[in-house]
């Protein structure tokens, strides 16, 4: 029940900010400090997720499989690779350790 | 100044249609990747449909499947997708001009304020084009992005313990993805960097979900210090 309430509620939040983005002045948002804040934010955000999901435990930092999936990612996109290749690549890497009983 | 002669324009119609649509279709196929990870996550196919249905900005998708896998609590999920689509909302600043529609045109194409509509739109010369490449590309991605989405969940859900798969090392890939093109300089790395280290400190002292919260609050500083060296 909780996971339709961050559904729900999230969409409606993001569909907002979306509306929002269309319907005001843009003087109202358009100030330089606003923006440069706007700007970072996803990068903080994506960041502290990519660390969260790799090295995140319950409640504590984890080292396994997981970060060499990371590992193959960063190859794959410092090769270059469509998103779909990373994506995949990480999924697999993980995997293939796991499978072989080398990490958790 | 003279417009363009017909042939001309239809050439350029053409052409901004077929580029959408390759976009559109680059972007519709991850919806999978959302779709598998959702489910992996702990999020049932209704659920994960629902996301891609209504949220419809990816980050943001991701990241509400992310913190509620990880145990974080519904209100840490919803803030952390709405963090991340503040960026629709300068988007929409900066499309709401070149668009210029009003009424029940526009509160449907809010729902279209998304990366890829948005860059597909914005260099365009004239309104009409602007208008073509954001349609073309909102309801191609929309279209494909659900489709995806539904087959993605159905297909993780059927597989199993996502874990054997490596399905919760794909999140991590998914995310350093999307994050990479905002890597590419050194002012990106050092606060992508600093929001990483950030979250992992305080990832034994705080419930789950909260510490990318705080890795937010990084660029908030980033951004406030930034803001009062070069003020405008």
């Amino acid at each position: 029940m909780s996971a339709w309430w961050a559904v729900l509620g999230g969409a409606a939040a993001c569909y907002l900010l979306k509306l929002a983005g269309l319907s005001v002045p843009a003087a109202v948002l358009d100030r330089p400090r606003v923006r440069a804040v706007a700007d970072r934010l996803p990068v903080a955000l994506l960041a502290g997720l990519v660390a969260v999901q790799v090295f995140g435990g319950d409640q504590r930092v984890l080292l396994d499989a997981r970060a060499a999936g990371l590992l193959a990612a960063l190859v794959l996109l410092l090769a270059r690779a469509p998103f779909l290749v990373v994506v995949i690549g990480s999924a697999v890497t993980a995997a293939v350790l796991r499978q072989l009983g080398l990490m958790t | 100044m003279t417009g363009p002669l017909p042939d001309q324009a239809h050439d350029a119609h053409r052409r901004v249609v077929r580029d959408s649509l390759g976009v559109a279709v680059a972007t519709g196929l991850y919806g999978a990747s959302f779709g598998a990870v959702s489910v992996a996550s702990g999020l049932d196919v209704v659920q994960t449909c629902a996301l891609s249905l209504l949220m419809f900005t990816g980050a943001s998708q991701f990241a509400l499947v992310g913190v509620l896998g990880s145990g974080g609590s519904a209100v840490t999920g919803a803030l952390t997708a709405a963090l991340l689509g503040t960026r629709n909302t300068l988007y929409g600043l900066r499309l709401a001009p070149l668009l210029a529609w009003r009424g029940p045109r526009r509160l449907a194409a809010a729902h279209l304020v998304i990366d890829e509509s948005t860059a597909m739109s914005i260099t365009r010369p004239t309104r009409a084009l602007a208008r073509t490449g954001f349609l073309t590309t909102g309801v191609g991605v929309f279209v494909l992005w659900n489709l995806f989405t539904l087959l993605g969940a159905v297909g993780g859900s059927v597989m199993g313990d996502p874990r054997t798969y490596g399905l919760d090392a794909a999140v991590g890939g998914a995310f350093l993805a999307l994050l990479w093109p905002r890597l590419q300089d050194a002012h990106g790395r050092r606060l992508g960097l600093a929001a990483a280290a950030v979250a992992l400190l305080v990832v034994p002292l705080v419930p789950s979900g909260l510490p990318v919260l705080v890795a937010g609050s990084v660029a908030l500083l980033a951004g406030v210090l930034h803001g009062r060296r070069a003020p405008a």
